[in-house]
C-alpha cells in the first residue's frame, strides 16, 4: 500500500461505529432502496393495504360475511340494501353483499393467472429477442405484430364465443394468447437499454459467459419496468374479465364473479341499480389498486427515477 | 464445480514469442457513410513486465485496439479485415470462441474508463469480484468472498471487511476504481489493458490509481497495455509508448527516447503542444489542421496533411515502420532527419 492510500484507511477508520450502525438499518441494494421509497409513497400504502383487503376476500371470503352466497330464497327476491341484506338482495334472493365478497376470487384469479403468466413469457422472449438479436429478435418481433395486429377484445370474443363451456382457465389462456407481445416487447426495449452498459462489455472482457451475463447482469438489471408493469396489468385484466363476462363470453353461471353480475344488472338499471353498483365499486377499486401500486412499483424501480 | 481449482495457467503456449503481439491488424466498420478504416496494419509487441503505452488522440483507434484483443468488438458494425493478435505465439483471432472466452478474465484482462459504469449497479462490489473467482475456478460462496476481501485489501480499500457487501454507488470515483483493477488483477492475468483508467478521475485520484497499478504490475510481473491521450500520466508509469494516428502506429520507443529525441514529426507535433510552465510562448503550439476522416483516408502517409516536413513521396507513398536506432521505430520517410533535427520544415508550413 502507498502512503496515500494508508491516509485513506486511517481517515476513514476514525469513525467506524456510527457507519457501521447506519449500515445495518439501510441496505443501498436496488429492491432495498426500491422498498424505502414505497414505504413513503401514500399511493403505495393506500394500494397495498387496498390489496390485502381484497386478496383476503378472494382467498378467505369467509371472513367478510356468515352468508351463503348460493343460499337464494325467492322469497326476498330483490331487496334495496338493508341493515340485514348490506347491498340489498338480486333477482334471485340471494344475499347481494356475501355474492359480491365471493366474486372477488374469479376475477382475481384471472387477473394474477394471465399477468403472472404472461409476464413469464414475455420476460423469456423479451430478453431472447434482445440478446441475441438479428434473425432471432426478428422472427419474435415479427411474431408480436402478427398478435398485435389483431385487438384482444376482438380475438377474445371469437374464440370464447366458439366455446360452450368457459372455465377460468379458458378466459385466462384467450387473454395470455392476445396480450404476451406487450410484455415481449416491453421486456425487449428494457434489455436494449441496458445491454449496451459498460459493465456488461465489462463482463463479457472477464469472460463471463452469455448466461451468466444474461441472468446475473440484464435481467436484475432490466426487470424494474416490466415488474411495475406486471401489476398495473393485473388491474387491466381484471378489468377486461369483466368486460368479457359482461358481454357473455367470459364465465358463465353458477361461477360467482363481478362480471356475471354486472351482466346480470345491465338489465334492471332503472329498477335496482344498486345491482350494477356494488360490483361496479368492486371492479374499480381492484383495479385502481393494482394500477397505483404498479406505478408505485415503477417509480421505485427505476434506477434513474429522482423520488429516492 | 464444487472443488476450487489452483489458478493455472489455462494456457500452454509458445513461451519463448513476445506475450503479446499484435501483427498488420486491420478493423473496419461498415457504415452507412462508407468503410471507416479504424485501424490500418497496426503493429505492437508487448513483453512480460512491460508497460507499453499506446498513446493518441480521439478517433485514433486507441480504444477499438483495446477492444479488439478482448474480443469485445461490437461486430457487427466492426469487422476484423485482416492480421493477427498472438497471445503467446497463438493466434487470438482463429480461436475457437469457447476458448478464447476461457482466456478472458484469466490470462488477459482489461480495465475500463469510467469504473462507475462498468460496474453491475444492483450488485454489491464483493460479490463481483467473487465472481470471478466463482465463473472461473468454480469456487464456493464463502472462500470466494474471502478472496474478495483479500483483493479489496489488496487494492488499497480502507476497511474492506465492512465494504464487501456495498454497492457500486456507495464508493467514491477512485475507489471504484480500485475495484475494476480489483476485479480485472483477481485471477492473475498476465495481460492488463487498461483503457484510459484515470480519465473519468481527478487529477490526485489519477496519481494514486497510477501508482497502485505500477506496483500491482511489478508485483505480477504483468504486461500492462495503457491506452491513454495523456501525455503526463504516460511519462510516470510507461516503459514503451507506441504512438498512435488514424489507425497506425506511427512511432514505438523507450519513454525517455521519446520524449527527448522523437523521430516521427507528429510525435513532435504532440510534444510541442503540451503546455509549459516556463513556457515564453503566449500561445499553445498545436499541430494545425484535424485528424483524417476514417471513411476518407489521404494517400500515402496518413499524417502528411498536417506534416510541416511533407513532400510528395509523403501522399504517394506510406512509409512502414522501421528502426531509427535500435528499440526506436518510426513511419516516417525522413525519420532519421526528424530524430537528429535536421530536416527543416517547408516554407508555407512556416509561415
Amino acid at each position: 500500500m502507498t502512503e496515500l492510500n494508508k491516509a485513506h484507511t486511517v481517515a476513514a477508520g476514525e469513525p467506524p461505529p456510527a457507519p457501521k450502525k447506519a449500515k445495518a438499518q439501510e441496505e443501498a441494494s436496488l429492491w432495498m432502496d426500491a422498498w424505502r421509497s414505497l414505504r413513503r409513497n401514500p399511493w403505495f400504502v393506500v394500494s397495498a393495504v387496498l390489496l390485502v383487503v381484497l386478496v383476503t376476500m378472494a382467498l378467505f371470503p369467509q371472513l367478510f360475511t356468515d352468508n351463503d352466497p348460493r343460499a337464494c330464497p325467492l322469497s326476498r327476491s330483490r331487496q334495496e340494501p338493508s341493515a340485514e341484506h348490506w347491498f340489498g338482495t338480486d333477482i334471485q334472493g340471494c344475499d347481494y353483499y356475501a355474492r359480491v365478497i365471493y366474486g372477488a376470487a374469479n376475477s382475481m384469479a384471472v387477473g394474477v393467472i394471465v399477468s403472472l403468466s404472461v409476464f413469464v413469457i414475455g420476460v423469456a422472449l423479451g430478453l431472447v429477442a434482445a440478446f441475441f438479436g438479428g434473425w432471432v429478435d426478428a422472427v419474435l418481433m415479427r411474431l408480436t405484430d402478427l398478435v398485435f395486429a389483431i385487438p384482444y377484445l376482438l380475438g377474445a370474443l371469437v374464440f370464447l364465443a366458439v366455446q360452450s363451456e368457459r372455465s377460468v382457465w379458458d378466459v385466462s389462456l384467450i387473454l395470455i394468447v392476445f396480450t404476451w407481445p406487450t410484455f415481449a416487447r416491453l421486456m425487449r426495449g428494457s434489455v436494449l437499454a441496458v445491454i449496451n452498459n459498460d459493465y456488461i462489455t465489462a463482463a463479457r472482457a472477464l469472460g463471463a459467459g452469455p448466461l451468466t451475463i444474461m441472468r446475473r447482469h440484464i435481467l436484475p438489471n432490466s426487470l424494474g419496468p416490466v415488474v411495475g408493469y406486471a401489476a398495473v396489468f393485473t388491474g387491466i385484466v381484471i378489468g377486461a374479465e369483466a368486460t368479457l363476462t359482461f358481454l357473455g363470453v367470459g364465465l358463465q353461471l353458477p361461477a360467482i364473479s363481478w362480471g356475471l353480475q354486472l351482466d346480470e344488472a345491465k338489465s334492471y338499471l332503472q329498477q335496482l341499480p344498486h345491482l350494477l353498483t356494488f360490483p361496479l365499486i368492486f371492479v374499480a377499486l381492484t383495479v385502481f389498486a393494482f394500477t397505483s401500486m404498479g406505478e408505485a412499483l415503477r417509480d421505485a424501480l427505476d434506477p434513474k427515477s429522482k423520488k429516492r | 464445480m464444487t472443488t476450487p481449482r489452483t489458478p493455472e495457467p489455462s494456457f500452454t503456449g509458445d513461451t519463448a514469442s513476445p506475450l503479446l503481439e499484435v501483427v498488420d491488424l486491420h478493423v473496419e466498420f461498415h457504415t452507412k457513410a462508407g468503410v471507416a478504416q479504424a485501424i490500418n496494419g497496426l503493429n505492437v509487441t508487448l513483453n512480460a513486465g512491460e508497460t507499453l503505452a499506446i498513446l493518441g488522440e480521439s478517433g485514433s483507434g486507441k480504444s477499438v485496439t483495446a477492444q479488439t484483443i478482448m474480443g469485445i468488438l461490437d461486430m457487427p458494425p466492426g469487422h476484423i479485415a485482416g492480421g493477427e493478435i498472438r497471445y503467446r505465439g497463438e493466434d487470438l483471432l482463429t480461436m475457437k470462441p469457447e476458448k478464447r472466452r476461457k482466456l478472458r478474465g484469466v490470462s488477459i484482462s482489461m480495465i475500463f474508463q469510467d469504473a462507475l459504469s462498468a460496474l453491475n449497479p444492483v450488485l454489491p462490489v464483493g460479490w463481483q469480484i467473487a465472481e470471478m473467482f466463482r465463473v472461473h475456478q468454480g469456487m464456493n460462496r464463502k472462500l470466494a468472498r474471502q478472496k474478495s476481501i483479500a483483493m479489496m485489501q489488496r487494492v488499497g480499500i480502507p476497511a474492506a471487511e465492512e465494504r464487501v457487501g456495498d454497492f457500486p454507488h456507495q464508493f467514491s470515483g477512485g475507489m471504484r476504481q480500485r475495484i475494476m483493477i480489483a476485479m480485472a488483477i483477481a485471477l492473475d492475468p498476465d495481460v492488463l489493458i487498461a483503457d484510459e483508467p484515470t480519465t473519468a478521475l481527478d487529477v490526485t485520484v489519477q496519481a494514486q490509481v497510477m501508482r497502485l497499478l505500477k506496483e500491482l504490475q511489478v508485483e505480477n510481473n504483468m504486461g500492462l497495455i495503457l491506452i491513454t491521450h495523456d501525455l503526463g500520466v504516460v511519462a510516470d508509469v510507461a516503459d514503451k509508448i507506441a504512438v498512435m494516428y488514424a489507425g497506425q502506429v506511427m512511432e514505438v520507443s523507450d519513454v525517455y527516447e521519446i520524449y527527448a529525441q522523437p523521430a516521427h514529426p507528429y510525435t513532435e507535433g504532440l510534444l510541442n503542444s503540451v503546455p509549459r510552465i516556463d513556457g515564453q510562448d503566449e500561445r499553445l503550439n498545436a499541430i494545425s489542421g484535424l485528424p483524417p476522416s476514417l471513411t476518407d483516408m489521404p494517400s500515402g502517409c496518413p499524417f502528411h496533411p498536417r506534416c510541416p516536413y511533407a513532400t510528395d513521396l509523403c501522399s504517394a507513398e506510406r512509409p512502414g515502420l522501421l528502426p531509427v536506432v535500435a528499440e526506436h521505430t518510426s513511419a516516417c520517410h525522413y525519420r532519421e532527419e526528424i530524430y537528429n533535427g535536421t530536416r527543416q520544415p517547408r516554407e508555407e508550413a512556416q509561415a
